[in-house]
């Protein structure tokens, strides 16, 4: 059915648009872009910050062009002289309370009031600068975000995030008036409210008060220091990422030339956490099949099921906060990159006949989260910091950019071994579906000895975008082993973003929902979204990224976690079997029950 | 010049009549249609400041689909000068529960609410002895409707009908973007009345003695009487029933001290009217065929020479600096630069120039603000200043 189209005209031409549709999105159509700041296709319409305002003829008052919808005959002007000058005061009226000492900014250069200052050439500031008359102090308290109240605009991206996105709340609005300002419940330190540094915030806030804690010269020093060997894991959804900060469209598959720039940067050895990917597999599967059995054979009142991801430390601390009765049906991996840490200063360092003391481990991930992880208390098993630092995909562009290597005339490189070996289902842990198909894939086989029943190792139902997903797999014909599974239906859940992560254990809680194994990613899309990716974000962005890590997968050899000869050997040589007494000391951990403030 | 003396003053809110029951039972056998109408006959406007056809905002709630909508009134008297609601909550709120009641079968609500200012609370009690009266009512007569007593909790902001709704929602109090209007789209999102406490105690005369009799008072396009809450430079402050589109100069006559200098109608978001435009001020509703028409919640104050204009100034901008909400960036920053602005003129740290600069952000904000607030600080600033441009300077 098609619907009637309305009649409108922007700047005097004529168009023909939706009905409903804003005047926003009605201008974009027609090749007009009016500049916005409180904006994003992720969250709902605000209209506070009123730079997007279009005069509608016959209405003495502008309109904001986000939030009004066209109507027939309506005649917008877009950049009309009362437009322009009232856009340029609101523009003034920001720089004036906003701390523009851009060349201190870490956002410098990506900063969309930055921009629409250079577009209107705002080269005077007649307004009275409004800093001196404010009391702002900087947030660093948490290990993964800064917050600087004197670069906020107050546009409130960041809570809507928070709370339409990720259902923390962790941000809110405080005060009123002049005094009004973006903060935390009580007014505490973002270390000690129940934010999950997810980074969401990050990724949407337009200006620089909100951004990572970075280690970038922190890892320059420990590259410059002779006497220490410098170790880099960098993950799955970084190598899809990291062409948007350097050149590329998004969705640009750049692997090898990430290799090269790392080993350019002065690594001493670039390795995958693919590699340990494919191990939390193996440890992850062990442990569902174990639960299931436990649960099926032995009756084992205890066993608690559905059991959960543990890769996503955004997830692990939203949990630890929401919903503290469900730790135990956490599994207990550590995620990839803690893994990652503590084979390296364990089996790596044996291997490679080094000091553990003298290595430092560094991690690129997509994700803020993943600092506060490398600093929990219980992620010292190697008996040293299991990762010394974390950097972000954009903290590892900016090395990249100040190292002065032409990214794009980079050839393309393998990761070194030992523990640089991966497969296609590591590589899909990046996005929202990943592990779970990667799990799939492997925990069939070992039931059955059958490669999953989907076409190319494809598992359809668990990809997509939808925030919560469910997807069944019936096993038939198990080996003899597991004969208990036969008939059984796998139930499984994928979620993504907290705000859906919370449909589903409200779900499980209330009973309705009987899966056995869910896995939840607390970054929209997945770590592909994750809040250490390039900024800007958006669902088209997200798309484009996943596709990438789909088109990663299908061009590996080898797509199989239990198929990875580096992982096969770790466990000859090393851990011997999963779950075993090395594993449980190395690569499994426990979970902290936390306040809900 | 006493001769022209024209000020009509009128009886009818705080009336105590004591016949709701008869008014209401009259009320509710009548059909919604010819309530509305009798409404829009009468030409009664919104008295809380904005003047918005009464009967044609029951009109348009009515027409809604929706099983859900709700009555609310909107007792949360903010505006600087204004006190006339609490007297009518005080001495005739059967007047207003009675036409809550009206409206809620004129629009099919079963629900009702008073949100009631904070600073109000004294109140509460006996309104909701009240209330109980008429819940009974309703109950006796088979009519489903209960009515709540909501306490605001003292931001100014909250007198804005969206911010009321959010704030009734348990938000923060911040205005919405409009469209979509109340009448479409308000409390939790379903076809909301909302009207001053005002608006409705007038209902109360129409609905009794017929739209006739209160379309008669007043001029064109401001029918009807008014509460005045008269305060400042004034002999015999208090609250006045007035017949609508008289002269300021009269008004001055009635309740100035013989030196009034200014007045102010409509509280901190109204205008400032200097001595020279008394004679050519009336007071109603925008559209009166000659002269300037100041439209007002019931607020006047009146300043005598004593008075700095510079100082009335910063004290309605501090109050609005403070009683912005602070989500939109006209309203937010632009208060706080015409306050500090006005400060550094004053001090001679910016030139004499600088207030024209002030004046056209106060354009801006008039133009681009989210809501009623940011676009009336214009109001005041603008008529201030170009009118004592020297008292801010010197």
């Amino acid at each position: 059915m098609t619907t009637k189209k309305i009649n409108i005209s922007i700047n005097g031409f004529p168009a023909q648009v939706k009905p409903g549709i804003t005047i926003l999105d009605a201008a974009s159509d027609n090749g007009i872009i009016i500049p916005t700041l409180c904006y994003h296709k992720d969250l709902c319409v605000a209209g506070n910050c009123r730079v997007c305002v279009v005069e509608v003829a016959g209405q003495k008052r502008l309109s904001a062009a986000c939030a009004t919808p066209c109507e027939e005959g309506m005649e917008i002007l877009t950049n009309s002289l009362k437009v322009r000058n009232s856009r340029k005061h609101i523009i003034e009226l920001l720089l004036s309370e906003h701390n523009a000492d851009c060349t201190k900014c870490y956002r410098n250069g990506n900063c969309e009031l930055q921009e629409l200052a250079s577009e209107y050439k705002i080269m005077t500031q007649d307004f009275i600068e409004l800093l001196p008359y404010k009391t702002y102090s900087v947030d660093m308290y948490s290990p993964s975000i800064i917050k600087d109240d004197s670069k906020c605009i107050r546009c409130q991206r960041c809570v809507r995030t928070c709370a339409e996105l990720q259902g923390v709340n962790a941000l809110t609005v405080a005060h009123k008036g002049d005094h009004m300002k973006i903060s935390t419940f009580m007014e505490k330190a973002m270390n000690a409210v129940v934010c999950t540094n997810c980074g969401q915030c990050i990724n949407h806030c337009p200006t620089g008060a909100l951004v990572e804690k970075n280690y970038i010269e922190e890892v320059w020093e420990a590259i410059a220091n002779p006497s220490k060997h410098v170790v880099v894991q960098t993950a799955p959804a970084v190598r899809i990422g990291l062409g948007e900060e350097l050149g590329f469209e998004p969705g640009s598959r750049n692997t090898g030339k990430m290799v090269s720039a790392l080993k350019r940067l002065g690594f001493d050895s670039v390795l995958d956490t693919d590699f340990t990917a494919d191990l939390t597999i193996i440890e992850e599967g062990t442990e569902l099949l174990t639960r299931l059995k436990k649960a099926l054979v032995d009756k084992d009142a205890d066993v608690k099921l559905p059991m959960a991801t543990s890769c996503s430390p955004g997830w692990i601390k939203y949990i630890e906060h929401m919903y503290p009765e469900y730790l135990d049906n956490l599994s207990t991996c550590k995620s990839p990159q803690q893994m990652f840490g503590a084979l390296v200063k364990t089996y790596y360092a044996k291997a490679r006949n080094l000091e553990p003391d003298k290595i430092v481990s560094v991690s690129i991930m997509p994700c803020t989260a993943k600092k506060f992880e490398a600093n929990r208390p219980e992620m010292f098993d190697s008996g040293y910091r299991d990762v010394d630092y974390v950097l972000t995909t954009r903290e590892l562009a900016i090395m990249i950019k100040q190292a002065g290597i032409n990214f794009k005339a980079l050839e393309e490189s393998k990761f070194d071994r030992l523990m640089g070996e991966s497969t296609g289902a590591g590589v899909i842990f990046g996005a929202t579906g990943g592990v779970m198909e990667a799990a799939l894939r492997t925990a069939y086989e070992i039931v059955t000895g059958r490669e999953v029943p989907f076409k190319n190792l494809e598992i359809a139902p668990v990809r997509g975008m939808e925030g919560v997903r469910e997807a069944s797999i019936k096993i038939e014909n198990p080996k003899p082993e597991w004969k208990f599974l036969d008939g059984v239906e796998l139930k499984c859940a994928v979620a993504h973003g907290l705000v859906n992560a919370k449909t589903v254990m409200d779900s499980v809680k209330k009973g309705t929902a009987s899966y056995h194994f869910i896995e939840i990613m607390a970054c929209p899309g997945g770590c592909l979204g994750g809040g250490g990716q390039p900024i800007p974000t958006s669902p088209e962005i997200r798309q484009k990224r996943a596709e990438a890590i789909y088109a990663e997968d299908s061009h590996m050899q080898i797509r199989k976690s239990h198929e990875n000869p580096e992982v096969q050997k770790l466990y000859r040589d090393f851990l011997k079997e999963p779950l075993g007494e090395i594993s449980h000391k190395l690569l499994h951990t426990k979970y902290l029950p936390r306040e809900r403030f | 010049m006493a001769t022209s003396y024209q000020l009509k003053r009128a009886d009818f809110i705080f009336k105590n009549e004591n016949d709701w029951e008869q008014v209401l039972g009259k009320i509710l056998s009548q059909n919604p249609q010819d309530l509305i109408n009798e409404l829009i006959s009468s030409e009664l406007k919104g008295r809380g400041g904005a003047g918005f056809p009464t009967g044609l905002k029951w009109k348009v709630a009515a027409e809604q689909p929706s099983d859900t909508k709700y009555v609310i009134c909107n007792a949360d008297e903010g505006e600087p000068g204004t006190f006339k609601d609490r007297e009518i909550l005080q001495r005739v709120p059967y007047k207003v529960l009675t036409a809550m009641v009206a409206c809620a079968h004129v629009i099919g609500a079963r629900e009702g609410f008073i949100y009631l200012r904070n600073e109000y609370w004294f109140l509460r009690n006996e309104l909701e002895k009240v209330i109980d009266e008429f819940e009974y009512y309703c109950k006796e007569i088979n009519l489903e409707f209960k009515i709540k007593v909501f306490m605001g909790s003292g931001a100014y902001i909250c007198g804005e009908e969206t911010a009321l709704f959010e704030s009734m929602e348990g938000k923060r109090g911040e205005p919405r973007n409009k469209p979509p209007y109340p009448t479409t789209w308000g409390y939790l999102g379903k076809p909301t009345v909302i009207n001053n406490v005002e608006t409705l105690a007038h209902t109360y005369t129409i609905f009794k003695y017929g739209a006739k009799k209160f379309y008669d008072l007043g001029v064109q396009y401001s029918r009807g009487t008014k509460l005045f809450s008269v305060s400042g430079d004034t002999p015999k402050p208090g609250i006045y029933e007035l017949e609508l589109g008289m002269s300021l100069q009269d008004f001055v006559y009635e309740f100035g001290d013989g030196d009034t200098k200014a007045v102010q109608v409509g509280g901190a978001s109204g205008f400032l009217v200097p001595r020279k435009k008394f004679a050519d001020t009336a007071i109603g509703y925008q559209g009166k065929l000659t002269g300037i028409s100041l439209p007002t919640g019931g607020s006047m104050m009146l300043f005598n020479s004593s008075r700095s204009m510079y100082n009335v100034l910063d004290n309605y901008l501090e109050f609005f600096r403070e009683e912005s909400c602070g989500q939109c960036t006209p309203c937010r920053v632009g208060c706080q630069q015409l306050l500090i602005g006005i400060k550094a003129v004053k001090r001679a740290e910016k030139p004499a120039s600088y207030l024209d600069k002030l004046l056209r952000l106060t354009e801006t904000m008039q133009y681009t603000a989210k809501c009623g607030l940011g676009q009336s600080v214009a109001n005041s600033f603008s008529s201030i200043v170009e009118n004592f441009r020297e008292e801010m300077i010197y």
